[in-house]
């Protein structure tokens, strides 16, 4: 690697000192609260009692998981359409992608959550028609639905931003030789769009694992890591515990985030996280 | 030509605006008869008070404004600061970053405040509208001899149910219990208060410091784990409102918030028993500005600022001036001001040893994990 110059290290100075402030410290505080106690001193109780949460781990990991997949799912085909329409389409398309996203999260899951209710919208509508009601709020599948719902941009856009850099003339030189639509997807647009898919995957399962509000509001009684970490923080006043289970979350993710950087090595090597 | 219209127009309505807000200004800032006398000896200090969110008049939608009142009688400026529990009020003063002049806890939080030396005796010579405080809240076990707090709000829980969804009589708890009922139960989103709820129908002390009490509470808890929609704090309001659950503890003042939008709720005191809790007027032992305290503590006591107040809270009110008061809307209200031969039965909590606190939360969290299951 090139040595930085004086000017260099002093313009990124002012970045460097904000990451230590803002990011390394606090995150050697909540280290430092997973291995004590409230009056201070060391303990090991907080880590031990983390096997009482591990159900709820696995929910957490299990949802967030099937909610990537799904995203996955639905946003690869989207982003390839969208990458080969006409240019003003492409614009249309991105900004009806975007559109949510103007709105803040907690509104529009409130919103649905007027729309899943038992007297919700949807429920209205059935008893309009004769149907019996059916029982959407506080069900696992209203929690995945949240999560599909408020993170699916974040999974078109990366694979869309790859895919439009896809040279036409390569897959015009594929078809010269001879590659059927099949192969040609099998053996060019997968691969060179792997890169998009990857940092896709780590863009939504990781907001999706830690999410408290999306299950509080639509989930009911189901609760995720992210709600274990907010009630002993925000009701119980356990910090200690609170940042002990924010650890093994972090860790998770660090870990997710190294398995998708292998796979993204394979490809080009670029993760857009 | 444009330029001028226009600049004349623009100062048209600043002037007018300048006269509304004077016109306005002037009819909050005086009390009609004031009980005490108010100086402006300390004219131009900061008061920091430390309160629940919506726990005071605040003149919104055409409300008395209390502190801007108090602000235009004594020049006394009033910062005014919200907390969302006592726990939270708890952690800010012992942390001492900050210093307020008056906190408004609840009766165990003040007992605990005493305890830890977190609080100083009130000047009472100061407080002459005092006088006006109910007998039956003085006394209490929290401050036993008046010295530390001036009682300001009075609560009771009882049961909210839909009589469209729930259609026989309700009169106990047990009705929380009822698989009838499956998913259309709400209960309470902290601790002490859904475990109160199991304890009293199980006839067990709420501040019981025996723990086998608390594990057959907990117990208790674990049936009724299958048969609710949700557990809630102020999510009822919605809930309640839209008919998407039919039976919910909450407290008797937000009742009548609820049925305003939906006149098929109906609210009762089960025949089991109850929490009552009193919210007390504190000064913490490092405030800055104790006479300005004193002044503050006794503004709120005038019968107009103290009717203001229920008005706004909706909560039973210590204050003789105000339950004595026909104009008052809640004038005899019955569910607020129980008589004496209706007045359900009623358990304070007390401050709790924290062995016993850290075990029931404990209890509480495996009850949470249940949840999901």
């Amino acid at each position: 690697m090139k040595k930085q110059s004086f000017l260099q290290r002093l313009l990124g100075a002012p970045y460097v000192l904000w990451a230590a402030i803002f990011i390394v410290v606090p995150l050697l505080i909540v280290v430092y609260y997973s291995f004590t106690d409230s009056a201070g001193n060391f303990t090991l109780e907080n880590i031990k009692s983390l096997v009482d949460y591990k159900e709820i781990f696995w929910i957490s990991i299990e949802y967030s998981l099937i909610a990537t997949v799904i995203t996955l799912i639905i946003a690869y085909p989207f982003a390839y359409i969208m990458s080969r329409k006409r240019e003003s389409s492409q614009r249309i398309m991105m900004m009806l992608v975007m559109l949510p996203m103007w709105m803040n999260l907690l509104i529009r899951t409130y919103s649905w959550m007027n729309i899943l209710e038992k007297n919700g919208i949807i429920n209205n509508l059935l008893a309009g028609i004769g149907l019996e009601p059916l029982k959407m709020i506080g069900t696992p599948g209203a929690v995945i639905f949240g999560m599909i719902y408020n993170y699916l941009p974040y999974m078109i856009l990366p694979i869309y931003s790859v895919m439009v850099k896809i040279d036409k003339s390569v897959l015009e030189a594929a078809e010269d030789l001879g590659s059927n639509s099949l192969s040609k997807l099998r053996r060019i647009i997968i691969p060179m769009s792997m890169p998009g898919v990857v940092s896709g995957i780590t863009m939504v399962f990781v907001p999706s694992v830690s999410t408290f509000y999306i299950s509080q509001k639509l989930g009911g009684k189901i609760m995720l890591v992210g709600d274990a970490i907010e009630k002993q923080i925000q009701s119980l006043y356990n910090y200690n515990l609170g940042a002990a289970l924010s650890l093994v979350l972090m860790v998770m993710i660090l870990l997710s985030m190294a398995l998708m950087k292998k796979f993204a090595g394979e490809g080009d090597g670029n993760l857009y996280v | 030509m444009k330029k001028i219209l226009s600049t004349i127009c623009a100062l048209a309505l600043i002037a007018s605006s300048l006269f509304a807000l004077s016109s306005c200004g002037g009819t909050v800032s005086i009390l009609e008869n004031p009980r005490a006398e108010y100086t402006r000896e300390y004219e131009g200090t900061t008061l920091n008070v430390f309160n629940w969110a919506l726990y005071i008049s605040d003149g919104s939608e055409g409300t008395f404004d209390v502190n801007s009142a108090f602000e235009e009688l004594t020049g006394i400026k009033v910062n005014y600061i919200n907390y969302e529990s006592n726990e939270a009020m708890y952690g800010k003063l012992k942390s001492g970053a900050v210093s307020y002049d008056i906190v408004i806890p609840s009766d165990y939080m003040i007992e605990r405040l005493i305890n830890e030396d977190m609080l100083q005796k009130l000047d009472f010579s100061k407080i002459t509208n005092y006088d006006l405080i109910d007998g039956k809240y003085k006394d209490l076990f929290f401050d036993p001899n008046n010295e530390y707090s001036v009682p300001y709000s009075v609560g009771m829980v009882g049961l909210i149910y839909n009589t469209s969804i729930v259609e026989e009589e309700v009169d106990s708890w047990s009705i929380m219990w009822d698989e009838k009922y499956a998913d259309n139960i709400l209960t309470f989103n902290n601790p002490r208060d859904a475990f109160a709820i199991s304890q009293f129908l199980l006839g067990y002390d709420v501040n019981s410091t025996d723990k086998t009490t608390w594990d057959a509470a907990a117990e208790k808890l674990m049936e009724q784990v299958p048969l609710l929609n949700d557990i809630v704090m102020d999510e009822v309001f919605l809930k309640m409102e839209a008919g998407n659950a039919a039976i919910a503890p909450y407290y008797a003042g937000d009742f009548y918030t609820m049925y305003e939008n939906n006149n098929d709720l109906a609210f009762v005191y089960p025949k089991e028993g109850t929490n009552i809790f009193v919210d007390s007027v504190c000064v913490p032992a490092n405030a800055q500005n104790y006479e300005a305290a004193m002044m503050y503590i006794n503004f709120l006591l005038e019968p107009e600022i103290a009717l203001a107040n229920a008005e706004y809270i909706c909560y039973a009110s210590p204050n003789t001036a105000v339950v004595n008061n026909p104009d008052y809307s809640f004038y005899g209200d019955k569910l607020l001001y129980p008589s004496a031969e209706e007045m359900p039965k009623t358990e304070y909590f007390h401050d709790i040893d924290p062995e016993i606190r850290a075990y029931y939360e404990k209890l509480w969290e495996k009850i949470l994990i249940d949840l999901n299951m």
